[in-house]
């Protein structure tokens, strides 16, 4: 509690408000992520859901200001972690959180390690680009960590390189390397999608092992329902960029408002089920180039729409407590804005 | 053709049967290329699939499900072992009584960015299969034909005129399909079909497999790594670890009843979209070990919770301790 900081610093760890993102292309700034505002708690998992370019991965790099330079620019909003702004930070500012207090692991564990570099080395590049050690210490504290991820002989593995692990192996290098300097905050990008089931089952245990005893926070990103409903405490679903609706993970679950979210959890096959055709939807997410200029931006492949959606843009607003749905079927208050899509 | 429709109708007759089948990958070393080991990717797999029906192939990376696949299309050589189609023998064939066969046989990819040809239109990827084996068609005929194909797997026929990095991974997906389709073929081996789509993309992918396969009568060999996908698409399941089939059975067996360790600790580690329901997980120790140097006895005796001295030893055989439900494994 300092004094300086906002009132919701003791209650929020992230703070994301009314983020824009934006990639150039053709000279013209297009919206990846638009007017998107969630809060993530300590000790929270919140998972991100959406189909393959929603704006999850986007959203990501942008907390992370890990956005391609020259291409993709954060347009408005803010970013706060724990109380302190992101969004206006230089390279060298961020430089000190990246890595120590916010960390990120990313999909595929084949490429994300580097190949030329050993295991230990890779670790202790972390270690002591963070803290004030000897390399003798960074190369012991990177054994711990490798055996604290559940490797068993990290004595050797360290001075072993990436293509001699397996894939699973490596997803473990690559949170060891994450949980380093105990982030506050951690991104998975969709950590567990090239992995095996079992391998997954692995991994997903081990994260929130240690999630439980760092008291970190965790953003979650996924398209595995399966992932979200094992993991997660809060959920979020994004569509073309934009948040549809944000609630804890039961009720997301048990009481789907949005059609999108609905169709989402009806189109995977169950394994306690047995249906002849799977529910679809249909038609595809709508490119970035392509994203209508005013409506809801699912409306176009809406089973439910109704002719306003194709113009009256809904907000994302509160149905029940902590419930927000961003469709006009709930809407109570109709929006007058029917602009910015 | 329609007589064999007709005949199948009063009994469902056994379309593919594959017998002990190997394939081996040379481990090649040394200036001479020595062959120095084997990579035993199919090792001694039996089983068969009934004419309209689809037959599940399960596994991990790496267990050899795809090399399975790639064998019965006589794409690879087996090591071993004997494949027939529809009572023929097709293990040793070649030239062009093979490429006759192969008319019968198709597969759908598993990245429809990679499968198609990104330099020639979709309405000539599609007509590509017929003018291989029907030079003389008139262009008009095999224009009609193809369209009649995009049509059945719902694309637009605008499409004919259109290049595979025009459309989305699902509809690409539809264009394998309808390239599969193009021959009339009798099985369709599709590998990993809908594992590079999202979950509302893969739904229509996996709806349209199964109206196809209704209307034309087909038979599938279907290999995913996702369980419930599995579960939805198949009659017959077979679970594969490391080369071999370690557990056979219809899916009501499969699912309701898991006999081998592998098969309960695979489905118990599928996580359930369901927050409320807690599933009691079995976590396997490790990884997949090494093709070249298989472990003896049963090849998941390292990772199996009920491993007993004996596994370690005799390798178990698939046999049927169930009516139609097989496993390979000590413990029964």
């Amino acid at each position: 509690m300092n004094g300086n900081a906002s009132t919701t610093k003791d209650s929020y760890l992230l703070e994301v408000k009314n983020l824009e993102t934006s990639f150039s292309i053709d000279g013209k700034l297009y919206n990846a992520v638009d007017n998107v505002s969630f809060q993530v708690k300590p000790r929270q998992i919140v998972g991100i859901v959406g189909e393959s370019g929603c704006g999850k991965s986007v959203l990501s790099l942008s907390i992370m200001k890990l956005l391609p330079k020259g291409t993709g620019v954060i347009r408005s909003g803010e970013i706060l972690f724990d109380g302190i702004p992101l969004e206006t930070m230089g390279d060298k500012e961020i430089n000190s959180i990246r890595g120590k207090d916010i960390s990120m692991i990313f999909q595929e564990p084949m490429t994300s390690l580097n190949p030329v570099f050993t295991i230990g080395f890779q670790l202790m590049e972390v270690l002591l680009n963070h803290h004030d050690i000897t390399k003798k210490q960074a190369r012991q504290k990177s054994i711990e960590l490798l055996k604290s991820v559940g490797i068993s002989r990290p004595e050797k593995l360290v001075d072993e390189y990436p293509h001699q692990l397996s894939g699973g192996m490596r997803q473990r290098v690559m949170i060891a390397i994450a949980i380093a300097c105990q982030p506050k905050l951690l991104i998975a990008d969709e950590p567990t999608t090239a992995l095996d089931v079992t391998v997954q089952a692995q991994i997903l245990d081990l994260m929130k092992e240690i999630q439980e005893e760092n008291d970190m926070s965790v953003i979650l990103i996924t398209h595995d329902l399966g992932v979200v409903a094992e993991m997660c405490d809060e959920v979020i679903v994004m569509y073309a960029g934009k948040i549809v609706e944000k609630t804890d993970v039961d009720t997301l679950f048990y009481e789907p408002k949005h059609p999108y979210t609905k169709l989402l959890l009806e189109a995977i096959p169950k394994m306690d089920e047995e249906v002849e055709l799977l529910s679809s939807i249909s038609g595809i997410v709508p490119s970035l180039k392509n994203m209508p200029e005013a409506g809801c931006r699912f409306a176009e492949r809406c089973p439910m729409a109704m002719p306003e959606c194709k113009y009256i843009t809904p907000i994302l607003a509160s149905v029940e407590d902590g419930h927000e749905v961003s469709c006009l079927l709930y809407d109570q208050s109709e929006p007058k804005e029917g602009v910015n899509a | 053709m329609t007589v064999e429709i007709n005949q199948k109708k009063n009994e469902k007759e056994i379309l593919l049967e594959v017998k002990g089948l190997k394939t081996y990958f040379p481990v090649k070393s040394g200036f001479f290329g020595k062959t120095v080991d084997h990579v035993k990717a199919v090792d001694d797999i039996t089983f068969e699939i009934k004419q309209g029906e689809t037959f599940g192939l399960v596994g991990e990376s790496g267990c050899g499900k795809s090399t399975t696949g790639r064998t019965i299309l006589r794409f690879l050589r087996p090591f071993a072992g004997d494949i027939f189609f529809g009572n023929k023998d097709i293990t040793k064939l070649r030239g062009k009584p093979l490429r006759d066969i192969r008319k019968d046989l198709q597969m759908v990819f598993q990245d429809p960015y990679a499968s198609l040809n990104p330099m020639q239109m979709v309405g000539d990827i599609i007509a590509e299969p017929i003018n291989n084996y029907f030079k003389n068609k008139p262009k008009e005929e095999l224009k009609a034909e193809v369209m009649d194909l995009l049509t059945k797997v719902g694309l637009p026929s605008d499409a004919y005129y259109k290049y595979a990095h025009e459309f989305s991974g699902g509809q690409r997906q539809r264009i394998g399909i309808a390239r599969a389709l193009a021959l009339k073929p009798k099985l369709i081996i599709a590998d990993e079909p809908v594992s590079a789509l999202d979950v509302s993309v893969q739904s229509q992918v996996l709806n349209l497999l199964k109206e196809l396969q209704k209307e034309f009568d087909l038979t599938f060999l279907f290999i995913a790594h996702d369980l419930s996908v599995v579960k939805h698409m198949s009659d017959q399941i077979g679970v594969m670890y490391l080369g071999n089939l370690v557990e056979i059975s219809n899916k009501e067996g499969m699912y309701e009843e898991p006999l081998h360790p592998y098969t309960k600790a695979l489905i118990s580690a599928i996580p359930e979209p369901d927050p409320r329901k807690k599933k009691q997980r079995i976590i396997l120790d490790g990884d997949v070990p090494s093709p070249i140097n298989p472990p003896t006895g049963c090849p998941f005796h390292p990772r199996c919770p009920a491993a007993m001295s004996e596994c370690s030893k005799v390798k178990p055989v698939l046999k049927e301790v169930k009516p139609l439900h097989k496993v390979a494994c000590h413990l029964y």
